[in-house]
Order: C-alpha cells, then sequence, then structure tokens
C-alpha cells in the first residue's frame, strides 16, 4: 500500500472545496451539494488511484477515468486545477462563454476524458474503453464516478450486465452515495437499498467505503488494483454538501450557488 | 428486370472484405445481427464483434468507448431501435465527443412491412439530420450499400447509414461513382427534377419513363446523402426545371424533403411536391400494399409532378 500523506490530503480537500463554493458563486450557478460530496474520491483517484501525468494528460499508458456524473464539474475541475493540469486562472471563466470549464464536465479542461452531462451514459463508455484496452493487450484501468440518483437510469443497469458478462475487471465503478438528489432523498424518490447486494446480484465485486476517509478510500481502491474475474464497484458513503453544515444533507443545494452572505459563511466554516 | 437485393446485404458483405484489412473495424450489434446481417462480419471475425444483448443505449456508449481506443465500431440494429430508443446516447456519447462510430441500421420505411409500424422508422433521416456532426446516408442498392459502407468507414467521424429489409432494384454499376454529399443525375429532363432516396429512386424513374409519353421530361437525382445535402445540384436542378419532387420513405417532415426545400427557400424558391409519408404511423402489411396506401409508388410521383410542372 502506498504511504499517503493524510494531511496534506485533507488540507488539499480543504482548499478544493472553497474554489468549488468560490466558482459557483462567481457564475451564480452550478451544483455545490454532488461537488462537495466527491471532492475526497477525486483527490484519492489522482492521489493514488489513477495512472496518470498531469504533464502528459494524453499519455497512453494512462488509467481513465469517466465522470458520468457531468454536473459535479466544479470538483472535478477544482481537484484537476490543484493536481496541476490547468492553471487555475480558469476559475473565473467557469460557466461563461468562451472558457474551458463548460457547465457540465468538459474535454477542453486537460485531463477530463469525455464530455458528460446526461446522465447514466459514463459506465458504458467506460466498458468500451476497458474492452479496447485489453484487445490491445494494455493494463489500463478504467475508473467511472457515478452520482447515486443516476442509477436510477436504466442504461446504467444495460452497462452493469454488459461488464459482468464479459468480465471486465479492470473497471472500477465508484459510486457517489450521498443518499440525496436534485428533488429530495434517494430513499424517498426511488430507493437504492438494498445496494450493494444489486450490485453483486448483477455479477460485481463491491466494497463499502467512507467516501470522505482517504484510508477507507485507498482500501477500496487497492481491493480493486487486486481484482480478479469480474467488475469492480466502489459505494462511497458521501454526505452531500459535506463540509458546509447548512448544505449538508440538503437537495436544495444541489444544483444552487451560494450568495454572497453565505460563500463568506461556508468560506469561514471551511477554515477553521 | 433488374435484380433485386436488399441494401442490407450490400453492408453485410461488404464490412467483411473490408475487415479483412481493416483490423480496427469492430462490428457491434443488439441481438440483432441476424437481420442487419452484421453476422457476416461475427462469422467471419468472432473477435472483432460484440453483442450486448438488447440493449441499444449500453450499445452505444460501449461503441463510444471502443472508438476511443482506436477502434471503429460499427453498430447494427433497426433503425427504430437506435434512432429513437438510443437518442440521447447517439447526441452525446456519438456526436457531442465526436466518436468515429459508424451506425447502420437495416429495417426503415414501410418497407418493413408485416412487423407493422412500431418496427417500421419514418423518422430517422430527421432525428439523425438535426444532430450536429453526423452525417446521413441512405444507399439506393445493393452495389451502391458497398460503396457507401466503404465511405463510412474511410470518413472519421459520426456516421448514419440507413439499410433495408425490402429487396430493391439494383439499378446502380459497380463502376458507377459514390461520394458522400454528391447526388447523381440518374435521367436528365428539362420540366421538373424528382429528387429521391432509397426505393424511391427506381420509383422515380419508373414514374419518368411514364410521364415522357405525356412529353413531361423529367430529370431524376439519387440523392443518397441526405447530409450535407448536395446544395450545388438541388439548385442547379431548380434553375433547369422550375419544378422539384422530392420522394423518400420516410415522414414528410425533416428527412430529405425538408432538406431540399431548406436549400431551395434559401438559394432559388421553385414549387416543390413532396412524395412521403403523411403524418401518419404505418401499418402491417405486404410493402407493396403499404407502399400504394401511403402514396410512395411510382404513380403518386407521376401526379406529384403533374401538380409541380403546373404551379410553375
Amino acid at each position: 500500500m502506498k504511504e499517503i500523506d493524510i494531511q496534506s490530503l485533507e488540507e488539499k480537500a480543504i482548499v478544493c472545496r472553497k474554489e468549488i463554493l468560490q466558482i459557483i458563486h462567481s457564475a451564480a450557478c452550478g451544483h455545490p451539494g454532488g461537488s462537495l460530496s466527491a471532492v475526497e474520491i477525486l483527490i484519492a483517484l489522482y492521489a493514488f488511484g489513477l495512472r496518470h501525468d498531469p504533464k502528459n494528460p494524453q499519455w497512453e499508458e494512462r488509467d481513465r477515468l469517466i465522470i458520468s456524473k457531468g454536473h459535479a464539474s466544479p470538483a472535478t475541475y477544482v481537484v484537476l486545477a490543484n493536481f496541476e493540469y490547468f492553471s487555475k486562472d480558469e476559475y473565473p471563466g467557469y460557466r461563461k462563454f468562451g472558457s474551458i470549464l463548460q457547465g457540465h464536465v468538459h474535454r477542453k479542461v486537460p485531463g477530463v476524458e469525455f464530455n458528460t452531462g446526461s446522465l447514466g451514459h459514463g459506465l458504458s463508455v467506460a466498458n468500451g474503453m476497458a474492452l479496447g484496452a485489453k484487445m490491445q493487450n494494455k493494463d489500463t484501468r478504467v475508473f467511472c464516478l457515478l452520482g447515486d440518483g443516476e442509477i436510477q437510469e436504466g442504461s446504467v443497469w444495460e452497462a452493469a450486465m454488459t461488464a459482468a458478462h464479459h468480465n471486465i475487471d479492470h473497471v472500477c465503478a465508484i459510486i457517489d452515495y450521498n443518499k440525496v438528489q436534485e428533488n429530495g432523498p434517494v430513499k424517498d424518490i426511488k430507493a437504492l437499498e438494498p445496494l450493494a447486494d444489486k450490485w453483486k446480484s448483477f455479477g460485481w465485486n463491491v466494497v463499502d467505503v467512507d467516501g470522505h476517509d482517504y484510508n477507507s478510500l485507498q482500501q477500496g481502491l487497492d481491493d480493486f488494483k487486486q481484482n480478479k474475474g469480474k467488475p469492480f464497484v466502489i459505494i462511497a458513503n458521501t454526505v452531500k454538501g459535506k463540509g458546509v453544515s447548512f448544505m449538508e444533507g440538503q437537495s436544495k443545494w444541489h444544483g444552487k450557488a451560494p450568495n454572497d452572505d453565505q460563500l463568506k459563511k461556508a468560506l469561514s466554516e471551511l477554515s477553521t | 428486370m433488374a435484380d433485386k437485393i436488399p441494401t442490407r446485404d450490400g453492408f453485410g458483405k461488404r464490412i467483411v472484405e473490408l475487415g479483412k484489412d481493416n483490423e480496427k473495424i469492430f462490428v457491434m450489434s443488439a441481438d440483432l445481427e441476424d437481420a442487419t446481417r452484421a453476422e457476416y462480419f461475427r462469422d467471419a471475425y468472432p473477435k472483432r464483434f460484440m453483442t450486448v444483448g438488447i440493449a441499444e443505449q449500453d450499445l452505444v456508449g460501449t461503441a463510444v468507448g471502443l472508438s476511443m481506443q482506436g477502434y471503429i465500431p460499427v453498430i447494427c440494429s433497426f433503425a427504430v431501435f437506435l434512432t429513437n430508443r438510443a437518442y440521447d446516447m447517439i447526441r452525446l456519447d456519438i456526436c457531442y465527443n465526436d466518436a468515429n462510430v459508424k451506425i447502420v441500421c437495416s429495417h426503415a420505411g414501410v418497407t418493413v412491412g408485416q412487423d407493422g409500424a412500431s418496427a417500421q422508422c419514418l423518422e430517422d433521416f430527421a432525428l439523425m439530420r438535426v444532430l450536429p456532426r453526423m452525417r446521413v446516408v441512405c444507399p439506393v442498392d445493393a452495389i451502391e450499400a458497398k460503396k457507401a459502407t466503404d465511405a463510412i468507414i474511410s470518413a472519421d467521424g459520426p456516421m448514419y447509414m440507413r439499410t433495408s429489409r425490402g429487396a430493391f432494384p439494383v439499378i446502380t454499376k459497380e463502376s458507377d461513382p459514390f461520394e458522400i454529399g454528391k447526388g447523381v443525375v440518374l435521367r436528365e429532363g428539362t420540366d421538373a427534377t424528382v429528387i429521391a432516396c432509397g426505393i424511391m429512386v427506381s420509383s422515380a424513374l419508373e414514374a419518368a419513363e411514364s410521364l415522357a409519353k405525356e412529353n413531361i421530361s423529367v430529370n431524376v437525382i439519387n440523392m443518397h446523402t441526405i447530409k450535407p445535402i448536395d446544395t450545388d445540384l438541388i439548385v442547379a436542378a431548380a434553375q433547369q426545371t422550375g419544378a422539384i419532387v422530392t420522394a423518400e420513405e420516410h415522414q414528410v417532415y425533416g428527412g430529405l424533403g425538408g432538406a431540399v426545400v431548406e436549400v431551395l427557400a434559401q438559394h432559388y424558391p421553385v414549387p416543390v411536391e413532396m412524395v412521403a409519408v403523411q403524418d401518419t404511423f404505418g401499418q402491417t402489411g405486404a410493402p407493396q400494399e403499404l407502399l400504394d396506401e401511403y402514396h410512395l409508388s411510382p404513380r403518386d410521383i407521376v401526379a406529384a409532378v403533374r401538380k409541380a410542372v403546373k404551379r410553375k
């Protein structure tokens, strides 16, 4: 297991959360809830999950990450910037005309593999990439970050069946299980439980992790690296709006920008 | 009498020939490899064939992933299932991501026949034509289908090709040229032009023959590419003949006729009549019965030409 400097990653997460809120505030729109929940997952991936090279985003031997929950663009962009894929000078352009920082995840941003924004697309694409790599005898791993509400889309389960049927064991789905979607708690809108059993019954290996704990995330990602024979899913238990008291667990913060006062309050909470 | 061969057969045979030298070609299906003739490729190159089961959305996404590893996926299904069922995936995964994926769909038009309206796709041109980056091809016969197969594989980017279930008359020769975006004048005339695609081209030729007896001289164009549409040829035909009839096995809205009138309205307005399905669904029946019922027969083209000429 790779030695990780938890403290520095935790500091990085605070920086990322602040920047996520700042770019959403500056755009006056965007999706804070599901971005704040995915911060540690994304940092873990770039810190010790993916084989990647920020100086050479198109490096042939890199692992791939598809952000299927394309509305988590603030988290995706901010984490990529903090891993030096592009300059933070781009931040003021988020969601603005002419910027590389499109409203939903887009390949204009160095490090982004695939344009998304409509839910339920990423896992099929990840499967195809993984199959293509395997046919060329490459050991590329393909990761796919999904929202929990997203897996209400039937296409996710089409892809889940394909991955299992073809034993695509170098695909790792990661579910940002923050329990809240746009119009309320997932369990009230259309429940996912028993979630792990669903994936198991579809032929996947499943691990549950704490999606805000780097040791737990590292355990899950290391388990995946040893994975054989079946596709692999990490159910990352997270908190929607994590780190900002008035946003945590609140569906109304799924897709709303903080105003000046709310931003100030949030940044001050994150600083302490 | 010309031979009759379904255009799906032309595609199915040619893609096998192309697969011999081009190892990047990867054919995929959603449990319709038999009906689309993708099975020929499956049998020849089983390692470069995949079915995802009955899951068209997954078919598109998986193909796009493969394309990002350098493959040229050719995805095959019935027109209705891919263009309708998986539209969001075609729009976002293929077109928005500019993926090098080729969509080849059979079973479009009323000539699907006995399966009835649920299987008779009459809106694929319209659906595919509005998507940025997508090009739309409908070969006229099995020989042209082979050439169109070559063309969609060699051009980079998203492509949609409609093939037929029904056997269409073979009206082109192996030596005829084929270029995406370039319509072909099959018969010269001076009084009106019929711009047709697919099975309607042979009907247009039949109509032209019969109109010649009335001293109406008809120009006939095989417009095998619906997008990008051959603007120059359409404008030249309008200038030359002063009246246009479009003919297609598709809804009257948004297809070949729509593309032609967009060109004419902007560049050279002349009277236009549109032979197409008039905003209704098909039904069960023999292909010929259905072509008659939905006014897609040579005599309907004859009537449309007379009307267009009168409006000049």
